[in-house]
């Protein structure tokens, strides 16, 4: 049997994780197919299309799926299920609020956020604010899988021309309606896909010392990312969450300014290639975790950062 | 308005755990155990639905071990009214904690339940939706603003991208994310008062429900360690390793 991707977008463009996704998928069966749920979301199936990791693409175009309604796209996908062995969402916020109703509704378990495919029906995944991996066997007949984007490359979208079939909708579920959303518009790269990310913590003050921070992110062509104790302060919006019930972010390069290093944001960057930390205390758990330290104020550093960052590239 | 609070006793967020030598799973032995911190903000909101009389009833409800009573005395400390323990001494996977809270609601008819988005243990994050799909509730998922207007519910969710705003119908799950509220500390009185409170025990037989272990853990492993890195004097020299060496920058 085929395993079934949930696509993540936007309806304008596909999101960066279905992709990783598709890897994972692919991972555990040759023959991967992939649903786009939306309202005129056909640009998102067309990009998809060049995907030669994927061997069909399904897609419904309605109303009630615009805004990923879990209590409408669950059903939906349900109804598709039987078909497969296998369905996979990333571990985003969307995948994370709709996959475990879609388990639910089929009376089988959810394997959550796994970081590698052992077989088909063995995975590895993360417990304990990732101080441990747990190697789990699932014995449902199907498996609902969401995936840390982090640990799988990105499928390429180059060259495929993969065949588009429209599918039969279904009915509004009118359980939840959809208000409003407040989005975060940014010209900075998405802290999930960001191959260089600076964040701070609750050694920056406030909101507006973060204005350092983005001086060197702009220069580095970095995301921005905060600790909770940053988000919760108020300085930035809560999607610059990294950590453990936040975002989970892998880049080249991550700099943690004024954060102490508690396991729960390590959980979200530990995985970084290259951790640098700047604290004014030299016994900052973030220290055992970062590849260079710098001790001092934060204060100093940056705006030094900033001005050697100036050299490197004249 | 009658809410009911699922809350699970897991090991406190202070907590490094450790893997057992043997790889068997992770090692819990005399570690100090906490109610799940998402459980206190969805107590702490009960307890002010409840203080604004939005709320008249706020039913405590724990699955685990004989140990957990002291999880639902905490919850009875901050405010909730009575407890309800499902004792069993066996692992419940998230999707059968779901089907024993459904029979729970069954018997006790709550307008609202309000629940952690994840347990900081096995970082599911499941149950609320899945309890949510059972029943054909609305599910309000990672909330960090609820406003209650008679029958309807508006709810702030923590996105990826931001925040979204959805409206729906009670009965409804809503599960809490960090900035739903502050939880507050239980006060002495109140941890005395507590200990009078009523506790319901029964055992998920008593529901019908048979404890499925639907995963079934292989091995526990402890992930690879980063090599210590070193401590660097200047910003100039930072910089030239990035660039010059590790070629990141
Ligand atoms: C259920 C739960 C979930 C959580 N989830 C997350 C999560 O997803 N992500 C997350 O990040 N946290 C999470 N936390 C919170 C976590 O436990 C810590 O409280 C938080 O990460 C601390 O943030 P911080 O390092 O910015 O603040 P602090 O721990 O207060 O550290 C501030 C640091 O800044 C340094 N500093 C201060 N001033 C300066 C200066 N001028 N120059 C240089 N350094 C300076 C200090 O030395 C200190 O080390 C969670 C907690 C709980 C209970
Ligand atoms: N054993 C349990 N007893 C009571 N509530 C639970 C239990 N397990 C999970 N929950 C609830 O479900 C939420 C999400 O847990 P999880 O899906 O395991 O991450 C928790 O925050 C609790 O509110």
């Amino acid at each position: 049997m085929s395993v079934l991707v949930l696509i993540e977008h936007d309806n304008q463009s596909l999101k960066l994780s279905s992709l990783n996704t598709i890897t994972a998928a692919k991972k555990i069966d040759k023959s991967v197919h992939a649903i786009i749920l939306g309202e005129n979301c056909s640009k998102v199936a067309e990009e998809l299309s060049k995907c030669q990791d994927i061997e069909e693409i399904f897609i419904s175009e309605n109303n009630i799926y615009k805004n990923h309604i879990a209590e409408n796209i669950a059903p939906t996908i349900v109804e598709l299920a039987n078909k497969y062995s296998h369905i996979l969402a990333p571990s985003s916020t969307f995948g994370k609020n709709i996959m475990p109703r879609i388990a639910a509704l089929l009376d089988v378990a959810q394997i959550s956020d796994i970081i590698s495919v052992e077989n088909n029906d063995t995975f590895i995944r993360p417990i304990y604010a990732g101080n441990a991996n747990l190697k789990v066997q699932s014995k449902d007949s199907k498996k609902i899988i969401t995936v840390r984007t982090t640990n799988f490359e990105a499928s390429k979208l180059d060259g495929g021309n993969t065949k588009i079939t429209k599918i039969e909708n279904k009915k509004d579920a009118g359980l939840s309606k959809f208000l409003k959303n407040e989005l975060n518009k940014s010209d900075r790269p998405e802290l999930t896909s960001a191959g260089i990310i600076i964040s701070g913590g609750r050694g920056m003050e406030s909101g507006k010392n973060f204005n350092l921070l983005e001086e060197v992110a702009d220069k580095l062509k970095a995301a921005v990312g905060a600790s909770r104790a940053a988000v919760d302060a108020g300085f930035v919006p809560n999607d610059y969450q990294v950590g453990q019930t936040g975002k989970v972010v892998a880049p080249e390069l991550y700099i943690a300014v004024g954060i102490s290093g508690a396991i729960q944001h390590l959980a979200g960057m530990k995985d970084s290639k290259i951790i640098v930390a700047i604290n004014k205390d030299e016994e900052a758990p973030i220290f055992q975790v970062a590849d260079y330290g710098i001790v001092g104020d934060l204060f100093k550093i940056l705006p030094e950062l900033s001005k050697e960052l100036d050299k490197i590239k004249s | 308005m009658k809410i009911l609070v699922p809350v699970k006793r897991v090991v406190d967020y202070n907590v490094k755990i450790k893997v057992k030598s043997d790889n068997s799973n992770v090692d819990l032995e005399n570690v100090k155990m906490s109610m799940n911190p998402f459980d206190e903000i969805a107590v702490e909101e009960a307890v002010r639905l409840k203080e604004k009389k939005l709320c008249n009833e706020i039913i405590a409800i724990t699955i685990g071990s004989a140990k957990s009573e002291e999880t639902l005395r905490t919850a009875l400390a901050i405010g909730a009214d009575k407890g309800i323990l499902v004792e069993t001494e066996e692992e419940v996977q998230p999707l059968e904690v779901a089907k024993i809270l459904r029979e729970i609601i069954k018997k006790n008819n709550p307008d609202l339940v309000l629940m952690g988005k994840q347990a900081i243990d096995d970082d599911s994050n499941q149950t609320g939706q899945m309890l949510s799909a059972l029943l054909e509730w609305p599910q309000g998922t990672f909330a960090s603003k609820l406003e209650i207007n008679g029958k309807k519910l508006n709810v702030t969710r923590e996105i990826d991208g931001g925040l979204e705003t959805l409206e729906m119908a009670i009965p409804a799950i809503i599960t809490t994310d960090l900035r739903l509220n502050e939880p507050r500390y239980a006060s002495l009185p109140n941890i005395m008062k507590a200990k009078q409170k009523p506790i319901e025990k029964i055992t998920p037989k008593d529901l019908n429900i048979e404890i499925k272990q639907r995963l079934k853990t292989l091995e526990v492993k402890e992930p690879p360690k980063k090599q210590a890195g070193i401590k660097i004097d200047s910003v100039q020299e930072l910089v030239k390793k990035l660039h010059d060496e590790e070629k990141v920058i």
